[in-house]
């Protein structure tokens, strides 16, 4: 038996991990000893000042690190390097611009979450949840547990911390799926399937680890890589080990043939919820899965590659022919986001050298339009008989005209939209440009040409809603019209941050770029 | 030369055997009455309520109870490994797992505040 070493252990290197999962457990104490009327309050400020503090001891250990400085902590079980401070200072920015959209509130004091889950809605119970002023606060705790998982996923340089981290980062995001205040049944429904389809992934997951260690015997990235290299006659499990452990990670990402909950739970979760969703998990994954690729699979490269190809081409295929026949917003974007895990895989399926940068960028440009069109999304309401608001018009036909009545919010939706479809002058432009030509580096032309293909017919939907808020009338319809309500502080600033990140990282984008090709290298 | 493998093997077919075993053994020789009791969910006649189908509402203290069980239970689960090589952690694990006692009393205090442990 060997003895127990004590391993090493570099605090400030930890220190933005522990800013957030400290923050999450100070707020799970703020739930229960802060009075009520001042709970949310503090509660707030908290999960909003939390991301920021830990922005800035990213861009400390990023001043630290990048260029000489990386190094695996902890006995090698996080690697703190450049990809992992890029991905992880990403998801930060993705949760103070999705934070900021949770903590809203529409003008009449609604918020996106139930008071009450028992409560059902328009009952009298309800009526008395809202009046003694009950509110979920639980939120922004469960979101910043989240958000403490999503970062250790970038770091993790270990098989069984990625399995770890992967269960802190979702576990959370189950509950607050199914927080939502309207279409409740929805949003039970959609927190259930993702549950069980995320335990489900998360058992491949560790059924993947248990092979990977019978065939290293190690869980460690770069031993699995050095084994990879040096064994021979263990192929079969360590290639059905590589694959089942992907799966599990393209699960989070959303990837075909992985894809299956994404459309019910973008749509059940609430909308600020499903926006932040969207943008920080996927980067996490994305970024995991960077790590095993580029790391622990070189060894692998020539059994991985045919897999990660065949997601690709069917992410991409499948997310946008899906999209196009949604009538629901959400399900249009949750489609879209099938297809953009498709376009941000080809950055990475022929392990070039910039191909952890483009994802990188990818990702960015990509999150920041979705937590802006999710937020749009919640703007945009029905309204009832006396004209007081309801629950979000997500029908598309209740989209029509509304460029005409609301001409500053159509046209931020319109620019989010434009960056999804990759149009020039927009990040999303600019992200597949890298993308693709990452890839192409690479030698994959023919994933290049699908994806230059998949991306024009993407271009339809998206251009399909634009037609619909500016050149259509509203029909006549059983359903109700849509009318925006005004957007809160919070979500304005987030809006703002959106927008422009959108549209500076379109126009130039060279510094960012440049930050993110300092990046590039992996600690081993 | 045996295969170390062969122990588990055998302990496989001795498990089968047994539960085989018992559920054949008790078809062949246990007595064999039909009675309107043995239909019922609990033979002693104690009705299941609230009847599952029809809409029935489960207490929310069950959970609750059943939450706290789990913040125990998993306190439980890692102590007793930590009590085993106590010796061979030395104070890294002694401050380990107060770091991870003082974390789970966390839940556990968010219980008590929000009245979670207030039967009525």
């Amino acid at each position: 038996m060997t003895t127990f070493v004590a391993p090493v252990i570099d605090w400030a290197a930890l220190s933005a991990i522990l800013v957030i999962a400290g923050t999450g457990i100070v707020g799970v104490l703020v739930a229960a000893f802060v009075p009520a009327s001042s709970r949310r309050t503090v509660q707030v400020v908290l999960a909003l000042v939390a991301p920021l503090a830990a922005l800035a001891v990213v861009a400390w250990r990023w001043s630290v690190v990048v260029g000489g400085g990386e190094s695996t902590l902890v006995a090698g079980q996080l690697a703190e390097d450049g990809p992992a401070l890029a991905a992880q200072a990403i998801i930060l920015i993705f949760a103070v611009v999705g934070f900021a959209v949770m903590a809203s509130r529409l003008p009449n004091g609604e918020e996106a979450f139930a008071p009450q889950g028992a409560a059902a809605p328009g009952s009298a119970y309800e009526e008395a949840a809202r009046r003694a002023g009950l509110e979920q606060t639980e939120v922004f705790p469960l979101a910043l547990l989240s958000l403490a998982g999503m970062l250790v996923f970038p770091m993790a340089n270990d098989l069984l911390v990625m399995f770890v981290a992967l269960e802190v980062l979702s576990l959370p995001l189950y509950v607050l799926s199914a927080m939502a205040r309207r279409r409740r049944v929805l949003s039970h429904e959609a927190a259930l399937k993702y549950f069980l389809l995320g335990a489900f992934s998360s058992a491949l997951f560790l059924f993947g680890v248990a092979l990977l260690f019978g065939f290293s015997g190690s869980i460690s990235l770069p031993d699995l890589g050095t084994a990879a290299a040096t064994t021979v006659g263990m192929d079969g499990m360590a290639v059905v080990g590589f694959v089942l452990v992907l799966t599990g990670l393209l699960f989070k990402v959303g990837a075909v043939p992985f894809h299956a909950w994404v459309p019910d739970v973008y749509q059940g979760a609430p909308t600020p919820v499903t926006g932040f969703m969207a943008a920080a998990t996927k980067t996490a994954a994305f970024a995991a899965i960077l790590r095993l690729l580029y790391v622990a699979a070189p060894g692998f490269g020539w059994d991985v590659e045919p897999v990660l190809w065949a997601v690709a081409i069917a992410s991409m295929l499948l997310g946008t022919v899906a999209a196009i026949v949604q009538t629901d917003i959400k399900r249009t974007l949750a489609y879209s986001s099938v297809a953009h895990a498709g376009f941000a895989l080809v950055a990475i399926v022929s392990l070039s050298e910039q191909g952890p940068s483009a994802l990188l960028f990818y990702l960015l440009a990509y999150g920041l339009a979705t937590v802006g069109a999710f937020a749009v999304v919640t703007l945009v309401r029905e309204r009832d008989a006396d004209g007081n608001v309801t629950g979000e018009a997500t029908h598309l036909s209740q989209w029509a005209g509304l460029g005409r009545r609301h001409p500053v919010l159509a046209a931020t939706m319109t620019l989010f939209l434009l960056s999804f479809a990759g149009i020039p002058l927009t990040a999303g432009f600019v992200g597949k440009f890298v993308a693709f030509v990452a890839a192409a580096d690479g030698g994959a032309w023919p994933l290049v040409v699908i994806a230059v293909i998949a991306s024009a017919a993407a271009a339809f939907f998206y251009v399909r809603i634009i037609v619909l808020m500016y050149f259509s009338r509203p029909e006549e319809s059983e359903r109700p019209g849509a009318d925006a309500v005004e957007p809160g502080a919070l979500t304005r600033a987030s809006l703002v941050l959106c927008a422009l990140g959108t549209l500076v990282l379109g126009v130039w984008p060279t510094p960012v770029l440049d930050l993110l090709a300092q990046a590039a290298k992996f600690v081993v | 030369m045996t295969n170390p493998y062969v122990p588990i093997l055998v302990l496989m077919g001795a498990a089968a055997l047994l539960a085989l075993g018992g559920i054949g053994a008790s078809a062949v020789i246990g007595p064999k009455v039909y009675s309107r009791a043995k239909l019922e969910a609990y033979e002693c006649g104690i009705q299941p309520t609230p009847h599952a189908i029809g809409h029935g509402r489960f207490n929310i203290k069950y959970y609750l109870v059943a939450m706290t069980f789990i913040v125990f239970d998993i306190e439980v689960v890692f102590l007793y490994p930590w009590a085993v090589a106590f010796s061979d952690l030395a104070v890294f694990g002694v401050v380990a797992m107060l770091g991870f006692l003082a974390l789970i009393t966390v839940p556990y205090l968010y219980e008590w505040r929000r009245g979670a442990l207030n039967w009525d």
